[in-house]
């Protein structure tokens, strides 16, 4: 059976077929580690492929069902994993050098849901090093390539679990997402991403960049195949202290309630910002919205714009003693010296790239002695700010609208000599974020040279209902094409590394 | 407590002292993780991978830690607030994420108070918890990190529930500094959240010492001395560094603010880390924590369970034993430090004679402690009556104590189990007799007003029974020979 035979109608479809016994869990995986080991050269989604374990799942799988046992909601839908989600005997590099060799003794929650539900685990996808950067290109193993044109990013920092659904090799992916790393790599992708409500998906296992920041979340090519996945991995873990014992509302049911009468506002702030293509795909949303019975208005969050100088203190002020821990005692990379300190110090000179050293030292400056109230603890302040103005804009919205990124994918090598204009690649996700809310990313219409735009849904915390209402109200009148999958082009410069 | 004072060449100098005392909870797990909390296994068993910081893990705060930091807090007059953990930042390879999560500006109690044995009050600035780090042993070289050839680091330590104390600078003698950690000890170990065992590294002590002129108001520059291991280091190292600042501050110097290292063997100390070097530890608020802010519920649940405190129990037994004196005072000690106090009172209560219940308890009871706390008073006040009354003697009374700690029964039947029958005052004449005539030349000296002389007639006498004589009756028949 071909892949786009097997993988037709995304992740429920299959799950149903398998569910029944119409398709087998091993043939849909083989059919995925196919697509994926053909388009590995050209695109390198994933750092690892674990293609011995996903049979032996979609044979459990397989067995279940004939045993007459339930599978589970995502029975053989093959999953991808960012590969800074721990997974037992499986490596998890985070794309750096300074975790060569490492295979985590467990398995994060999200993963150990998704193989409870039935979902086959096919590897582990590229990111940015430590999921610092907004395109997949300071990973140590190499930058992976958007399918809509491999010659441009697919964003980041879940560039793999993005470009993987977005090139069909599987239906859905997770990604974490710490300032906009899914939504962002989604829009730059044409493929549906959602940050959750901080604490709503288990953190355990994640491996972390800045902890107040991180959050779970799921790649998919349609809402409802992203809201069944989230489905399966929400809810309280009390390994997570942070987790939220809050139930997980039944998303199925909210993605069919339509949009009559939700309140939408249109972040007005955000569309000077962005492209033309970008901002006019928000506007098209709002009146799509609007047609469909929204009540739609602008609203101005001029504070938002704060968010992206308080984000760059916080998180890298995390960070820094988040990776302080990768000093070569206890696994990953080990440089010897004369003494502990010179062998914690050409360690991490050695398996650190440029974008995490440069975090590191930011962070460590902003907490250190006599800079710690001018930079750390101003930046927390901006936070309350910005939580209290969305606070205001939610007493008379249930969401607002926003574009995703400023721009669509841009071109490899286009920003990694100027770290700041890299920086602003998520201006408009990062509020998100620091607030702790929901939001999710649509691929919506077609831009600049038929590149895919995304516009996102913002929410407030444990608003994924509404959220996913507004959602599923633009999926249904998104641009055609605007979506994965896409064969990725071959020819020009790039013809040469193809398969 | 008399004054104390250095005598320099340039006159009477005081000494300033504030501790802090890091006690490891005896909680079943550890404070972040569901390991076990335990002393002595084989290293790198007690391990998981929140303990030892794998990427990807989180802590759990466990709650039996809160529980005992409260009651700690509550035992030293503490108000127990909201609170909060921080990450305190710097590197060292037992530590295994390379910051400890403890409490910084938002501790869990403070403002407390100890009363010394004497009725000098300390104050007590905090009692936070933090986390334990692993523990490393250097080889080769001098046992320091430092010329070491190789290290080896044992995680089972990593993350075992600490409450650290910190004493307001209020101690004025080393033997202050003794007192005070003594009696911190016993109170940790009366909350039940401590064993107290010094010698395993479950209470360490930090001390902070200062010097100025005798009745002198600010403050001296202090240093910070670690590795104080036992309650004689803790003096030892006081008096060392106190006079070493007395003689560096009268020939003109002055003293750096700095963290020194006492050697036991050598007898002094040594700078470690001078304020220059000290570690910039970044302390951020622990975002994978959240805040703990006990209900008031909570922590009247833990004050209702708190039972009583050192300096209660001490009074408590005081007020039935009468005069007190060195002796009975250690024996005090012993009876709470073992959790013996409450047999001690319920025995006395049920009539028996209270000195020879104390005696018994600490000396006898108190090697076997856990089965001694099982004891039934009224068991114990039998065996207490039969030695009293003189039908057992004392070697016999502590035998048949040590058959009731270990097989249980009624101590008269244990007696005569072992065939301990009191002896019959005219066998007890006869042996007398027959000692007095194997023994003239003792006898006539007794006989002649050498009082001395009676112990080795007893003595004497003791040994023929094979120590079935009351010694008391001995005496009494001795004396009465003599006319």
């Amino acid at each position: 059976m071909s892949e786009t035979e097997a993988f037709a109608g995304g992740a429920l479809a299959i799950a149903a077929r398998v569910r029944s016994g119409e398709l087998s869990a091993r043939v849909v995986t083989e059919a995925a580690l196919e697509e994926i080991a053909a388009s590995e050269p050209l695109l390198h989604c994933f750092n690892t492929i674990t293609a011995e374990r996903a049979l032996a799942a979609a044979d459990a799988v397989d067995a279940k069902v004939l045993a007459g046992e339930d599978p589970g909601p995502l029975a053989g839908v093959p999953v991808a994993l960012k590969d800074n989600l721990c997974t037992r005997g499986v490596p998890t590099t985070c794309s750096s050098r300074i975790l060569e060799g490492w295979r985590p003794p467990y398995d994060a929650t999200v993963v150990a849901r998704l193989s409870a539900a039935g979902a086959v685990s096919v590897g582990k996808t590229n990111l940015d090093e430590f999921a610092m950067g907004s395109s997949t290109e300071t990973s140590a193993t190499g930058p992976t390539r958007n399918p809509w044109d491999p010659a441009r990013v697919p964003g980041g920092s879940s560039g793999g679990s993005a470009a993987a659904v977005a090139a069909g090799l599987v239906p859905l992916a997770l990604g974490s997402d710490t300032g906009g790393s899914i939504r962002q790599p989604a829009a730059l992708c044409g493929v549906v991403g959602l940050k959750p409500t901080y604490g709503l998906v288990s953190r355990y296992g994640l491996v972390a960049f800045a902890s107040s920041l991180d959050q779970i979340g799921p790649f998919a090519l349609t809402l409802a195949d992203a809201a069944a996945t989230l489905q399966v991995i929400a809810g309280h873990d009390e390994r997570d202290s942070t987790s939220l014992a809050h139930p997980v509302a039944d998303l199925a049911t909210e993605l069919r309630r339509g949009v009559e009468g939700l309140r939408v506002g249109v972040v007005a702030d955000f569309l000077s910002e962005a492209s033309g293509s970008c901002a006019a795909a928000v506007r098209q949303a709002a009146d799509a919205l609007a047609d469909a019975g929204a009540l739609v208005k602008e609203v101005a969050i001029p504070e938002l714009l704060h968010g992206l100088s308080a984000y760059y203190l916080i998180a890298p002020a995390e960070a820094s003693s988040n990776l302080a821990r990768y000093d070569g005692v206890r696994y990953g990379l080990r440089v010897d010296g004369d003494d502990v300190q010179e062998m914690n110090a050409r360690t991490r000179s050695a398996g650190f790239g440029d974008e995490v050293k440069r975090r590191i030292m930011l962070g460590t400056y902003v907490l250190s002695a006599g800079y710690y109230d001018a930079y750390y603890a101003q930046a927390q302040r901006v936070r309350t700010v910005i939580l209290r103005s969305f606070a205001r804009a939610y007493e008379d919205c249930d969401v607002l609208l926003a574009p995703t990124t400023p721009s669509v994918a841009f071109p490899i090598g286009a920003k990694t000599a100027d770290p700041l204009e890299m920086y602003l690649s998520d201006l408009f996700t990062i509020p998100t974020n620091l607030a702790g809310h929901p939001a999710l990313s649509v691929p919506f219409a077609l831009g600049e040279e038929g590149l895919p735009v995304g516009v996102q849904v913002l929410a407030p915390a444990l608003g994924e209902g509404p959220m996913l209402r507004a959602g599923a109200a633009l999926e249904a009148v998104a641009a055609p094409g605007a979506r994965g999958p896409v064969r990725p082009q071959l020819g020009g410069p790039l013809a040469g590394v193809a398969r | 407590m008399s004054r104390y004072t250095i005598t320099g060449e340039t006159g009477e100098w005081e000494i300033v002292v504030g501790l802090e005392v890091h006690c490891e909870l005896l909680t079943k797990t550890k404070l972040f993780c569901g390991c076990p909390n335990a002393f002595g296994d084989e290293p790198n068993t007690n391990v998981c991978p929140v303990c030892l910081g794998l990427p990807g893990s989180l802590p759990v705060l466990n709650r039996r830690a809160v529980e005992m930091a409260m009651a700690i807090g509550t035992a030293l007059g503490c108000e127990i607030r909201p609170s909060s953990f921080h990450r305190k930042n710097y590197f060292y390879p037992d530590m295994p994420k390379d910051y400890q999560v403890t409490q910084y500006d938002e501790p869990l109690n403070v403002e407390g108070r100890l009363t010394l044995v004497d009725g000098t009050p300390i104050g007590i600035v905090r009692a936070h918890m933090e986390e334990d780090t692993g523990k490393t042993t250097h080889m080769g070289g001098d046992g320091r990190i430092h010329g070491a050839d190789y290290s080896l680091v044992d995680y089972n330590r990593s993350g075992v529930p600490l409450v650290e104390i910190v004493s307001a600078p209020d101690l004025r003698s080393p033997e202050q500094a003794r007192s005070y950690v003594s009696e911190l000890r016993a109170i940790l170990v009366a909350t039940g959240a401590s064993d107290g065992r010094m010698e395993e590294g479950s209470l360490r002590v930090d001390a902070n010492v200062s010097v100025r002129r005798f009745g002198g108001e600010e403050f001296g520059t202090r240093c910070e001395i670690k590795n104080l291991n036992s309650l004689r280091s803790l003096v030892r190292a006081i008096e060392y560094e106190s006079r070493r600042q007395v003689e560096l501050l009268e020939r003109g110097g002055s003293v750096d603010q700095e963290t020194r290292h006492w050697n036991e063997v050598e007898g002094r100390t040594s700078s470690m880390r001078s304020k220059e070097e000290a570690y910039d530890y970044r302390y951020f608020p622990e975002p994978d924590l959240v805040p703990l802010a006990p209900p008031a519920e909570w922590i009247a649940e833990v004050v209702a369970k708190l039972g009583l405190m050192p300096a209660q129990r001490r009074e408590r037994l005081a007020s039935l034993l009468g005069e007190s004196s060195e002796a009975i005072e250690e024996q005090v000690a012993t009876v709470i430090d073992l959790g013996l106090d409450d047999l001690v009172v319920a025995t006395i209560a049920s009539g028996a004679d209270s000195r020879l219940v104390m005696a018994r308890a600490a000396n006898e009871a108190a090697q076997q402690p856990d089965a001694a706390r099982q004891l039934d008073p009224e068991r114990f006040g039998e065996l207490i009556g039969l030695e009293a009354a003189g039908t057992l003697s004392a070697t016999q009374a502590k035998a048949v104590l040590g058959e009731l700690l270990t097989n249980g029964g009624r101590p008269a039947d244990i007696a005569d189990r072992l065939g301990f029958k009191a002896l019959a005052s005219d066998e007890l004449g006869a042996v007398i007799d027959a000692v007095i005539a194997a023994n003239p030349g003792e006898w006539d000296r007794y006989v002649g007003g050498d009082d001395k002389v009676a112990q080795f007639l007893l003595g004497k006498v003791m040994r023929e029974t094979k120590g079935r004589a009351n010694g008391k009756l001995v005496a009494e028949a001795l004396a009465s020979r003599r006319g």
